[in-house]
């Protein structure tokens, strides 16, 4: 059989930049480590650039059913490349400040990237896992990047040690379908799971409850979301950025390759445990949100509830539910990209800025600052216009469709508690007196024009909110349409 | 040509954006730069629109697809046809004419930038509204124009009487669109499209349609919400309340947005609603019998008012009745030719009056003014020539349209036409007389107030200009366009009319096929009733405000109560004072003191709050920040899932 690399040239250039900046790093003064963080934005740029080149119109497999190319797998990989280029750009500033300019973060970066493209296409349990572990090693090393502080350590200890029974979860889980079906191939699992699938298949249910276990930790659902805040909190507002968004994204792709791709004909099982994990996190990310003093780790929990939105799009099980889950993702991303890119742009060196208390008055040194966390909070509440509006809306209005009525109107409950805290953060910002007198921000140009373009999209782009969900539709499509 | 229809309003939609945002770095004179070529673009490639539609290019379709919502598209798109393309030519013109006199009237304005922005945000809201080819495009317009209306009757935001007049306009809008909004729902509900062409195509089908369990139409239901909307916007009785005080915004709004344009979307959309209107007699009715209470009784309060823009605003009010009456008599072609000739001289006749209220130093009491034609020449002579075509002086614009109505109105067999027939008629004789008595008061006799007098002189040329611009249309397209537009086939099938309604059909048989039409209605005119009517209300003006000055006291003291009424006019405002906004107040005390402060507030709220920020602040304590304890939860949770599907 003849050797494709063309689908994967992508993959092969991340991969070989990564290794170039590694070496090449040998050779740079520290004063001119600028061209390592110039060529991982280049390399990021140009990865998305040859996915857009090469946009995938149907479904197709290579590899020997190791890797799949389709829709799907391009969008979710040039939001993937988009974040975290946008990652970078954002945290510059922030590490350069705190002696952190250092390659191996930029290398670390591109490898968690590549990592999470070989987990988008993964066709095969194995492909699967390596993407994960690939992805999970490098962030486990960002988290810790900062190795003089000890939050930073313990954080990332902790996620290393539940992100290793995670993983053991995943792939205990995954043996078991193995011994089950006798492949590792997702296509082939899927066809004799179909003729398998019954409520009392012990074996099936016991695997498929693994795998899910493994994937709501990767995601941080509620109850396997502990790590979250710490990890959030813990490590650097850097890292904390990288780990929060990209990742969420490679995270829903594995799900739709696992659950959909793989396990579908089990949806009636995995519906409901979805509903039970998407409730506790709505729930309790929501509720314990409230009680945060820190912003870092309001918006961990946050994130833990907008993962339970997510999820409620999955459940759904339609075509429909799946497009409004990604357009959820991808919506969320960026607005939780934009939440902490706030606390970086506000910090500077000695000066963290994630305290609620340090928002203060913001709007009257820095009105347009102001207003830019005005525009993310309201996103993120789901206020209309903006994005977040119409992403929850979707994934709302897909449980609906499937007649889950009550579902539907819990989350919009936990909305409401949610807005709560989001508001009383643009209450901060608008009309509590300044917490310190004169705030000086000294982030540079290329931060503030992007961060601004970031609010800004969310709410611009809402004439092209169909065409962005039509997107999404043909996304899944490809997904769905290659059964 | 699709490029062309999506430029048109962008045009506008830049020069807002780059005047609103950027006003302060481009300064005053880029600010009117900018939004005045947008607007002069808009206006060329709406000719050419025109022109191309002349030569039977239409074109119905989407730009893009905005959302999907169950199975329901909603898109983005243009309909250019006839009726488009008139209402196109029309808002962009007398657009460019208000952006230019604005240089004039604006000059010492500090909001000058912010003005500009606001008026090309309106023509770009005007377009999108009258090009829409759904409902959906439709109500965008129809909200974006009403905001920026908003906008602009409290432009002068540190003026109390104009936030108050804005906050009418807004509230009572509110209202008419509430309305609006029902009738979409109705139309979405009974056809699920809100596609124009796919609405009007399958009409006829739901024609019989009642509504479950009464003997109501569907149609006249949905008609009369569309209808109610359009009350609001075209001021039409009891919803006419706002128009008079939006006289508290800038002259050049009242020339755009409260005369020639905005208030004649209403008109516009039941025009282009046609399809549905003809299939509801009982809503046809209706539209009748509001249009001719608006035409006379508001013409009548013009008779007392000493504002000259308060004049000008009542007879805009009696106009927008005559286009109605039209509408409800089927003669939807006169509706909109009149609205065609009543957008320019209407608009000359308030640009005209800002020019005089300039040149007094912001002077809009008639009893201050008099004499003015030796110092303001231009502003005199235009201004009569706007008087000429609103009283329907056969010959100018004016006489047609509303000639044209009122025979259409004749020979309506609908039971209301009557009644509207009369209301019409005599109010051509009010017309006149008002109209004659504001040029006679402010041009004509000594002047009244010596040193504002004396200040006077005629204004500069940016704003003389379109007022000359304006009155070239106001004398001949009543010429051109009577003949194609009232007997022809212009509309083409933009307009549809059923058989047994077509008035305007009915009116043309006789006309004598040999000779032009406009030749026969100004012979045919001349020794009409109307006419008759307009030269004694003109007879009448003279002899009370030149001839014999000190009648209108007397009469106004022998029929006190008369005119007490008109002056209060007929107090729907003391009314609406008093049975909307008290009874409103009165319910809103009443929630707020039991429904909002001591359920929603006490319990609900702060006691859901509570237990919220309670139970928060007891589960934050799971997070122990023992990974072991983590781990725990983690396996807990497998268990539980384990064994809840194996046991189940």
């Amino acid at each position: 059989m003849e050797l494709n690399i063309q689908p994967i040239l992508p993959e092969i250039f991340i991969c070989a930049m990564a290794c170039v900046i590694l070496v090449l790093d040998l050779y740079l003064k520290p004063e001119r480590r600028t061209i390592a963080y110039v060529l991982t934005v280049m390399t990021l740029l140009v990865a998305a650039g040859l996915y857009w080149q090469d946009f995938a119109t149907g479904s197709a497999v290579y590899l020997n059913g190791m890797f799949i190319k389709d829709r799907f797998s391009d969008v979710v990989k040039i939001a993937i490349c988009l974040l975290s280029l946008l990652v970078f750009v954002y945290s510059r500033e922030y590490i350069k400040a705190r002696d952190l300019f250092l390659s191996e973060y930029f290398v670390l970066g591109l490898f968690a990237v590549l990592g999470m493209m070989v987990m988008v296409s993964a066709g095969h349990f194995l492909a699967l896992y390596l993407g994960l572990e690939l992805l999970s090693l490098s962030l486990y090393a960002m988290v810790a990047f900062q190795r003089d502080s000890s939050v930073a350590t313990e954080a990332a200890m902790k996620y290393f040690v539940l992100g290793a029974l995670g993983s053991a979860m995943l792939l205990y889980g995954m043996s078991i379908i193995y011994g089950l079906t006798g492949s590792l191939d997702i296509s082939v699992v899927r066809g004799i799971v179909a003729a398998q699938a019954a409520p009392d298949n012990v074996i099936l249910v016991l695997g498929l409850v693994f795998i899910l276990v493994s994937l709501a930790f990767k995601i941080g659902a509620v109850p396997f979301h502990m790590w979250v805040p710490d990890v959030y909190h813990g490590a650097p507002t850097s890292s904390t950025l990288f780990v929060s968004t990209a990742p969420k994204l490679a995270g829903f792709a594995i799900i739709i390759r696992l659950l959909v791709g793989g396990l579908e004909d089990l949806h009636f099982m995995w519906r409901d445990m979805l509903i039970v994990l998407a409730v506790l996190s709505m729930l309790l990310g929501n509720l314990i949100a409230i009680a945060q003093t820190n912003l870092k780790r309001m918006l961990a929990y946050s994130a833990i509830s907008h993962m339970g939105f997510m999820l409620l799009g999955i459940l759904a099980g339609t075509p429909n539910g799946y497009s409004a889950g990604l357009f959820y993702g991808l919506v969320y991303t960026f607005m939780g990209l934009g939440g902490f890119g706030i606390v970086v742009l506000l910090s500077r060196a000695g000066y963290e800025a994630d305290e609620l208390d340090d928002l203060r008055g913001l709007n009257q040194s820095h009105p347009w600052y102001a207003f830019l966390i005005l525009i993310f909070m309201f996103s993120m509440a789901g206020v209309p216009p903006t994005l977040g509006f119409f992403a929850k809306l979707s994934v709302i209005q897909a449980v609906i469709d499937v007649e889950l009525t009550w579902l539907a109107v819990i989350a919009v409950l936990f909305t409401v508690i949610g807005a709560f805290y989001y508001l009383r953060v643009i209450k901060l910002v608008y009309f509590d007196p300044p917490a310190v007198a004169a705030r000086e921000i000294s982030a540079t140009a290329d931060l503030r024009v992007l961060l601004s373009a970031n609010a800004v999209a969310l709410v611009l782009l809402l004439p092209m909110v169909g065409p962005i969900q039509e997107m999404c539709t043909q996304a899944i499509a490809s997904v769905v349409g290659a059964f | 040509m699709e490029t062309i229809y999506l430029l048109t309003p962008l045009a506008c939609l830049v020069g807002a954006i780059v005047a609103g945002l950027f006003g302060k770095r481009i300064g005053r004179t880029g600010a009117h730069r900018v939004t005045i070529s947008g607007v002069a673009i808009a206006f060329l490639l709406s000719v050419i629109v025109f022109v191309d539609v002349m030569n039977g290019n239409l074109f119905n379709g989407p730009v893009y697809t905005w959302a999907v919502s169950e199975g329901t598209v909603y898109q983005i798109g243009f309909l250019i046809d006839e009726l488009t393309a008139v209402m196109m030519v029309v808002v962009t013109f007398v657009s460019f004419m208000v952006h230019i006199y604005t240089i004039g009237y604006m000059e010492e304005d500090p909001g000058y930038q912010r003005f500009f922005s606001y008026i090309a945000l309106f023509t770009f809201s005007m377009l999108m509204l009258v090009m829409s080819n759904n409902f959906l495009q439709l109500f965008f317009g129809w909200e974006a124009v009403g905001l920026v209306s908003y906008l602009l009757i409290g432009f002068w935001f540190k003026k109390d009487t104009a936030i108050a007049a804005n906050l009418k306009a807004f509230l009572v809008n509110r209202v008419g669109d509430l309305g609006f909004l029902l009738g979409i729902g109705g139309v979405l509900y009974l056809f699920g499209t809100l596609d124009y062409a796919d609405v009007f195509a399958a009409a006829p089908d739901f024609a019989g349609e009642t509504m479950p369990g009464t003997e109501t139409l569907w149609m006249t239901l949905i008609c009369l919400l569309l209808f109610v909307g359009a009350m609001g916007k075209s001021a039409q009785v009891p919803l006419h309340v706002w128009l008079p005080d939006s006289m508290e915004g800038p002259t050049p709004i009242s020339a755009l947005i409260h005369a020639a344009t905005m208030v004649t979307a209403g008109i516009f959309m039941v025009a282009r609603m046609s399809p549905l209107f003809e299939l509801s007699d009982t809503a046809l009715n209706f539209v009748l019998v509001i249009g001719a209470i608006t035409a006379f009784f508001m013409a009548l309060v013009g008779l007392v008012q000493n504002d000259i823009k308060r004049v000008i605003a009542y007879s805009t009010l009696s106009q927008l009745g005559y286009m109605t009456v039209a509408l409800g008599a089927s003669a939807y072609a006169a509706g909109i030719f009149h609205l065609g000739t009543h957008a320019f001289f209407k608009a000359l006749l308030f640009l005209a009056a800002g020019s005089v209220i300039i040149a007094l130093h912001h002077e809009q009491d008639m009893r201050h003014m008099g004499g003015l034609r030796r110092v303001m020449p231009i502003t005199w002579i235009t201004m009569i020539i706007g008087t000429l075509a609103l009283i329907g002086t056969p010959g100018f614009s004016g006489f047609f349209s509303k000639d044209a109505i009122i025979e259409a109105v004749h020979y309506s067999q609908q039971p209301a036409a009557k009644f509207a027939h009369i209301a019409l008629t005599a109010g051509t004789f009010v017309t006149a007389f008002y109209s004659w008595r504001l040029i006679f008061l402010t041009f004509h006799g000594e002047p009244r107030d010596r040193e504002k007098f004396d200040h006077a002189k005629e204004s500069p040329w940016v704003v003389t200009l379109p007022l000359i611009l304006l009155a070239i249309p106001s004398v001949i397209v009543g010429w051109i366009f009577v003949e194609p537009m009232l007997f022809g086939d212009f509309f083409g099938s933009s307009i549809v009319v059923r058989p047994e309604h077509d008035t305007l059909a009915r009116l043309a048989e006789h006309n004598d096929p040999g000779h032009g039409a406009a030749w026969q209605m100004v012979a045919h005119g001349i020794l009409a009733l109307p006419v008759l009517l307009t030269a004694l209300g003109t007879v009448l003006a003279w002899i009370m405000y030149i001839v014999r000055p000190d009648l209108p006291g007397k009469l106004a003291g022998r029929f006190s109560a008369i005119y007490k009424i008109l002056l209060n006019k007929y107090g729907i405002d003391e009314f609406n004072e008093f049975f909307f906004a008290r009874g409103g107040r009165n319910i809103g005390n009443f929630f707020w003191r039991i429904g909002d402060v001591k359920l929603i507030d006490g319990i609900m709220v702060n006691g859901t709050a509570r237990v919220v920020g309670w139970v928060s602040s007891v589960v934050r304590h799971i997070q122990t920040g023992y990974v072991y304890h983590y781990a725990f939860a983690m396996i807990i949770g497998l268990f539980v899932l384990m064994t809840w599907f194996l046991s189940s």
